[in-house]
């Protein structure tokens, strides 16, 4: 290769990662920001990507790096907060009232009702119901088929505080860690999902 | 509910109103300046309305931005009438069960006018391509709360929430069928509803601030799905649940 054509390579590789770069990426958010107006509890803040979301943005198909989403993955992780009792179970009546609630944190939602899970809008959980989403897997039968081991309940405790700590783009929703449900909304939800009186495991 | 649905449907599409109601307003002079809208170019020449709907949004040289068929006809309303633009454009969308706004009507009855028309959204222009980007950039940008992007609820073919099922805007065929069917008629709502207020919807169900009306992500994204949907067929005002 000549060195005027490794020239032009280089500046050509130099181009494409500018492009890419973040300097770029907080440029165009500029006209991002005037594009919105703060609503109800939505301020203009929600339009900040954390290292998370900007690492997961790539278009579709594209996975993140293994070294990016291993950091991820660990910082997802440690983040994790247990009940301080120990206690992991709830009621899941009121569980399964959450699990069908799907409102909550939009511009349109009075911030001093409770957050919705909104498990349904993704999830087949009770086998009775039938209106339910299928962007997540099926948790029919959850606690009847995985039992009840503490290794069991806390995998599921961190799933829903964090999904991200098991897999690094996760599109599910992180319930504890956003803040989204409170940590006894996580217990309801937990004892719906484990409960053998429970219709999920019916 | 269901029956009720079919009753409508059986008396034609209520969105068949609304279009009457656009047809009128194009050729009625009013604002300040009392001209009608009907020297407005959507594209294809000063007063074309035939198939302009299914080449929006494009590069306007006159206004020097890329704009879909609401944001024109806001800025023509400005141009030729002399109405504020922010004026017209502080409540795009009508109230639930009352009549629609003079931009919805419009854009009903010139959207109609695209019926059985190739949706053919044009990249040529630089601002258009960078549109498209722009519009594909945010497709994709997870934010908020909830982590959501427009690709998290729509990037897989037959995945539902609840029983809705999801279109896969990321590919010709479910962008396709998405962009001929709006606007639409939405029964559950009463009212009719355009693309510009189906942007600013996902936004909200997405859990970040409003979007605002015409502005230049609403746009963007609207030029990624058309041009995503290019070769579908036109067929709006549709009717939806
Ligand atoms: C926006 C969609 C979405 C919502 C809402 C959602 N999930 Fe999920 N969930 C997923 C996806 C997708 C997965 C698959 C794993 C992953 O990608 O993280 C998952 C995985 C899980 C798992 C692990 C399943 C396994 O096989 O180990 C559990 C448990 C779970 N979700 C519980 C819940 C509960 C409880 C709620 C409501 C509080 C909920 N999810 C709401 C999308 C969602
Ligand atoms: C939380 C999930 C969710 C997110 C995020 C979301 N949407 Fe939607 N979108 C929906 C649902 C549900 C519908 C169907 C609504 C209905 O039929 O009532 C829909 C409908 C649509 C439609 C109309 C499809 C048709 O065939 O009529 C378009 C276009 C669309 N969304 C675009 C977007 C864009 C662009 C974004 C990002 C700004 C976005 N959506 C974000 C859930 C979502």
């Amino acid at each position: 290769m000549s060195a005027r054509c490794l020239v032009a390579t280089l500046s050509l590789l130099v181009l494409v990662l500018a492009t890419l770069s973040p300097t770029t990426m907080a440029g165009d958010n500029e006209s991002l920001t005037a594009s919105y107006r703060a609503k109800g509890q939505a301020g203009l803040d929600r339009l900040q990507q954390s290292e998370m979301q900007q690492a997961c943005s790539g278009p579709v198909g594209m996975e993140v790096a293994a070294d990016v989403a291993t950091k991820i993955q660990k910082a997802a992780m440690d983040g994790v907060v247990l009940p301080a009792d120990g206690k992991l179970l709830g009621q899941w009546e009121k569980g399964q009232k959450i699990a069908q609630t799907g409102t909550g944190m939009q511009s349109s939602d009075d911030p001093a009702t409770p957050n919705g899970g909104n498990c349904y809008a993704c999830h087949q959980l009770a086998p009775e119901e039938i209106s339910f989403g299928t962007l997540g897997p099926s948790l029919a039968g959850y606690g009847k088929i995985r039992g009840q081991s503490e290794a069991m309940l806390k995998y599921t405790w961190t799933r829903i505080w964090n999904s991200h700590a098991y897999s690094a783009c996760s599109h599910m929703p992180r319930f504890g860690d956003a803040k989204i449900l409170t940590e006894e909304q996580i217990r309801d939800v937990m004892a719906f999902l484990f409960d053998p009186a429970s219709p999920v495991n019916k | 509910m269901f029956s009720q649905y079919r009753e409508m449907l059986g008396e034609g599409n209520p969105a068949e109103l609304v279009e009457m109601q656009g047809e009128e307003l194009w050729s009625a002079a009013r604002g300040p300046k009392n001209k009608p809208l009907s020297a407005c170019d959507l594209g294809l020449g000063a007063g074309v309305v035939a198939g302009a709907y299914a080449s929006l949004p494009r590069y306007f040289k006159d206004a020097g931005r890329v704009m879909d068929l609401e944001t024109r006809l806001a800025w023509c309303m400005n141009d030729i009438q002399g109405l504020s633009e922010s004026a017209v454009t502080a409540r795009p969308f009508s109230v639930q069960g009352q009549t629609a706004t003079d931009l919805e009507a419009l854009t009903a009855w010139i959207a109609g006018q695209s019926r059985g028309k190739v949706i053919s959204v044009p990249q040529k222009h630089a601002k258009e391509q960078a549109a498209f980007a722009e519009g594909k950039r945010l497709f994709n940008y997870r934010a908020g709360p909830y982590d959501f992007s427009c690709a998290g609820c729509h990037s897989q073919s037959s995945k539902r929430i609840r029983l809705t099922v999801l279109p896969n805007l990321t590919t010709q065929e479910g962008a396709a069928n998405a962009y001929r069917s709006w606007p639409a008629y939405r029964v559950s709502q009463g009212a009719l509803r355009t693309m510009q207020w189906r942007m600013v919807d996902c936004a909200r169900q997405q859990r970040l601030p409003e979007l605002i009306f015409g502005s230049p992500a609403a746009v963007s994204l609207l030029t990624y799905l058309g041009a995503t949907a290019n070769g579908g067929i036109m067929d709006a005002p549709g009717i939806k649940r």
